[in-house]
């Protein structure tokens, strides 16, 4: 107890520090995406802390969550719709029944050659119906939409509609992969999450693939109307700021707070089922497999439950982050960072414990955040301590010593990376249960 | 019809770069499976091992070309390959030496190995990013072609050129040879023997005095020559950049797993199974199609099955398809 409340101490005093360093927009920035991470290490603790299932697709579940927010939330592109919206749905219709059928097929006879065919025949239909429809939609002023939008719906809606989005892909993709080992599980989901991506990346008519959807409506109000706004500003003097300034941080505050109000409701939610007959059982089939099932536990239905409810915990998160960031980019989406980023964070906050789990959220994040700044100080001083005790006779040195300090200032994006394994490493090693380990 | 000028056309577009893709997947999944088979695990530090090697002999090919030093007509990176590997041997020897080993005493389970391995790979994609940067870097030098388009439209007076890039024959040849040296090591060496033996039964192998640590330093070190050339190979081939080699990792897998994981002869051939349907779902067969079929059945459109982004999707399809119906593989490895 002692442990978890001073660990979440640091992370407090961490968050602060920043703000008081360098700036409380920055401290704020850290605090909300140390919230959503803490959201999605929550959904993976549940699938691999509690049920040992070993998923790294979370980055298309992330990414699903994210595209929820342009279909809730975006207006319909109503001569999109038109042009070749019903064509574009009836081929996602058509290929869906393709899917079925094979399926079906292959239950009734079991011959491989009949599934083949049916997948054949569909797809030849599926193309022959979509793409006149694909081609339509996407030559809808290209430059400003070119897809078909979402509903117009207010946009916290999206964040249940990511949790389902991504639930039922997490439903198919359990249904045929969860039967997998767990290293061939990991590969599976691995590439799942980059096709995901891909489908992202390529379909513009659905959410304008490489070309982003920016400019995403706001649950917050915009900076710039609070800044007009007299009776803002006035208040903003009352606490000393200027209007600018008051403005950003009240936005982010906005954003922190409902991120806050997911998060804890997340966390209540997930302790109880923790420490429920069900959180139990989890464990139990965790633990042996064989015994569970020798108990009359349904072993496979309890895995595709856990790896559904995790996978929507994480499209939660998606989208949540997609609404900080207003902009859906699938070009940004990195299993680096989307994927084998949140397991360092499961990993060292604690597997199989939540709180842990929503600890090393933030501890991570704000290392991935800090790691930077923090190697370009310190390159930065150990360069000047260095010319500092040289004397001018070695002026090759000298140069050399810039020029190599120079270089690792200019790649110290990069050393977060090294930094995250190092962590990662020396956490497996020396404390192997995490920070705060599972009671 | 023209099946001359659909000939050459496939070739071109399909067969050669297919046959050249499938020999680099090919050395980078004899690297997973050795892997497999004597440790016991799936290396998710493959791809960036294998970004690793190719920068070190990048480093050395842009040493030796500042030198004047030249190959010419082949290009330069071939002298260079020898430091890349010694690089990359010693850099896995090392992580083996400070990470792996601890875990190996543990008796681990695999799933550690595995997420230990994850933080490898995170140090050795830092490193490579700190070193070299994120971006693109070209080295390859040399003469171009062993036949451009050109040539061979004149030689031969067909309507379609046939390209054969020197890379893509350096790479079959280069291949062949390693696969060549690989096997008779494997089956012809001790050392090779007492590897296959580790590998097949562990207990047994320990009972007759191998030493494990020597078998497992061999693996590391084959495994280092394997991927090195293969990243090199295709750096030559198309381009370096850390971030497609770590995407390597997917399609190198699957070629491992739909050969059958620890089997050498499977990760081969799974390595061309896996290039030949890449390339030929996301190859437009407009061309080819046009040659063979009456003109009045010619296609319109580009006849491509997928969008080249795609192509992942094809390797996980196969992977997908063999993991539910044949979960050993196509050569019976050893799994599940």
């Amino acid at each position: 107890m002692i442990r978890t409340l001073g660990l979440f101490a640091l992370v407090a005093a961490l968050i602060v520090g920043t703000g008081m360093v360098q700036s409380w927009n920055s401290a704020l920035l850290i605090l909300n995406m140390g919230l959503v991470s803490a959201v999605m290490a929550l959904g993976v603790n549940l699938q691999w802390g509690i049920a040992g299932l070993f998923n790294v697709g979370i980055m298309g579940f992330v990414a699903l969550g994210g595209l929820a927010v342009v279909l809730t939330s975006v207006p319909p592109v109503a001569e999109a719709w038109a042009a070749g919206g019903l064509r574009v749905m009836a081929s996602l219709l058509l290929g869906a029944a393709t899917v079925a059928g094979a399926v079906w097929v292959w239950g009734r006879t079991q011959s491989g050659w009949l599934v083949a065919a049916v997948l054949a025949a569909g797809f030849v239909l599926y193309r022959l119906v979509r793409d006149p429809g694909v081609a339509a939609v996407e030559a809808v002023d290209p430059a400003a939409t070119g897809f078909l939008g979402g509903l117009g719906l207010p946009v916290v809606l999206a964040w249940p509609v990511g949790g389902l989005l991504a639930a039922g892909a997490a439903w198919i993709i359990g249904k045929t992969a969860l039967g997998l080992r767990s290293d061939y599980l990991a590969i599976a989901t691995l590439g799942i999450s980059e096709i995901v991506i891909a489908i992202l990346k390529n379909e513009d008519w659905l959410a304008r693939g490489v070309k982003n959807v920016i400019g995403l409506p706001r649950p917050v109000p915009y900076e710039i109307d609070l800044q007009n706004d007299p009776a803002f500003v006035e208040r903003a003097a009352g606490f000393g700021l200027d209007p600018t300034t008051a403005s950003t941080l009240y936005t982010k505050l906005g954003y922190s707070v409902m991120f806050t109000a997911v998060l804890v409701i997340l966390l209540v939610l997930a302790q109880l089922a923790l420490n429920s007959p069900w959180g139990r059982m989890m464990r139990a089939i965790r633990d042996n497999e064989v015994a569970a099932r020798a108990m009359g536990k349904d072993v496979t239905f309890r895995h595709l439950q856990v790896f559904v409810l995790g996978s929507a915990i994480c499209g939660v998160a998606g989208a949540m982050m997609t609404t900080l960031d207003g902009q859906l980019t699938p070009g940004t989406y990195q299993p680096l960072r989307y994927t084998f980023l949140i397991w360092v964070m499961v990993i060292v906050g604690g597997s199989g414990n939540n709180l842990g789990a929503v600890l090393g959220g933030f501890l991570i994040w704000f290392l991935w955040v800090q790691v930077e700044p923090m190697a370009v100080w310190v390159f930065g001083s150990l360069n000047d301590a260095a010319q500092a005790g040289l004397t001018d006779q070695s002026g090759a040195l000298r140069q050399g010593l810039a020029g190599l300090t120079a270089h690792l200032a200019e790649n110290a994006q990069q050393l977060r990376l090294l930094t995250m394994g190092v962590v990662l490493l020396v956490v497996l090693r020396f404390s192997p249960r995490g920070l705060l380990p599972e009671r | 019809m023209d099946p001359l000028n659909a000939l050459v056309a496939l070739s071109n577009f399909v067969l050669i770069p297919a046959i050249a893709y499938g020999s680099q997947l090919a050395l980078g999944a004899l690297g997973v499976t050795l892997i497999y088979g004597i440790l016991r695990f799936s290396n998710f530090a493959h791809g960036d091992s294998m970004a690793f090697g190719t920068m070190c002999t990048i480093l050395v090919t842009w040493l030796l070309q500042g030198l004047g030093v030249s190959l010419h007509p082949f290009p330069t990176a071939l002298l260079a390959i020898p430091f890349g590997i010694a690089a990359t041997a010693a850099l896995l020897l090392f992580t083996d030496r400070t990470v792996y080993r601890f875990y190996r005493a543990q008796k681990a389970r695999p799933v550690i190995f595995v997420i230990v391995s994850i933080g490898v790979m995170f140090i050795y994609n830092g490193l490579t990013r700190v070193i070299l940067g994120p971006d693109d870097q070209r080295f390859a030098d040399g003469e171009r072609f062993i036949i451009s388009a050109r040539t061979f439209k004149a030689m031969t007076g067909l309507d379609e050129g046939l390209a054969l890039k020197t890379t893509q024959g350096i790479t079959v040849v280069t291949a062949i040879l390693v696969v060549a040296a690989l096997f008779w090591f494997l089956n012809r060496t001790r050392t090779g023997k007492s590897m296959r033996a580790y590998s097949d039964n562990e207990d047994l192998a320990l009972l007759s005095g191998i030493d494990p640590e020597r078998v497992v330093r061999v693996t590391w070190i084959l495994v280092a020559a394997l991927i090195t050339v293969a990243g090199v190979l295709y750096g030559l081939d198309k381009t370096y950049k850390p971030f497609t080699y770590f995407q390597l990792l997917l399609p190198i897998f699957a070629a491992a797993i739909v050969g059958g994981l620890g089997n050498p002869v499977g990760a081969i051939a799974g390595g061309f199974v896996i290039a030949f349907s890449e390339v030929g779902f996301v190859y437009a067969w407009k061309k080819v199609l046009g040659y063979l079929l009456p003109e009045a059945l010619a296609p319109d459109g580009l006849v491509q099955l997928l969008a080249t982004d795609y192509k992942f999707a094809v390797s996980f399809m196969i992977l997908v398809v063999v993991l539910l119906f044949r979960p050993t593989g196509l050569f019976r490895g050893k799994s599940v």
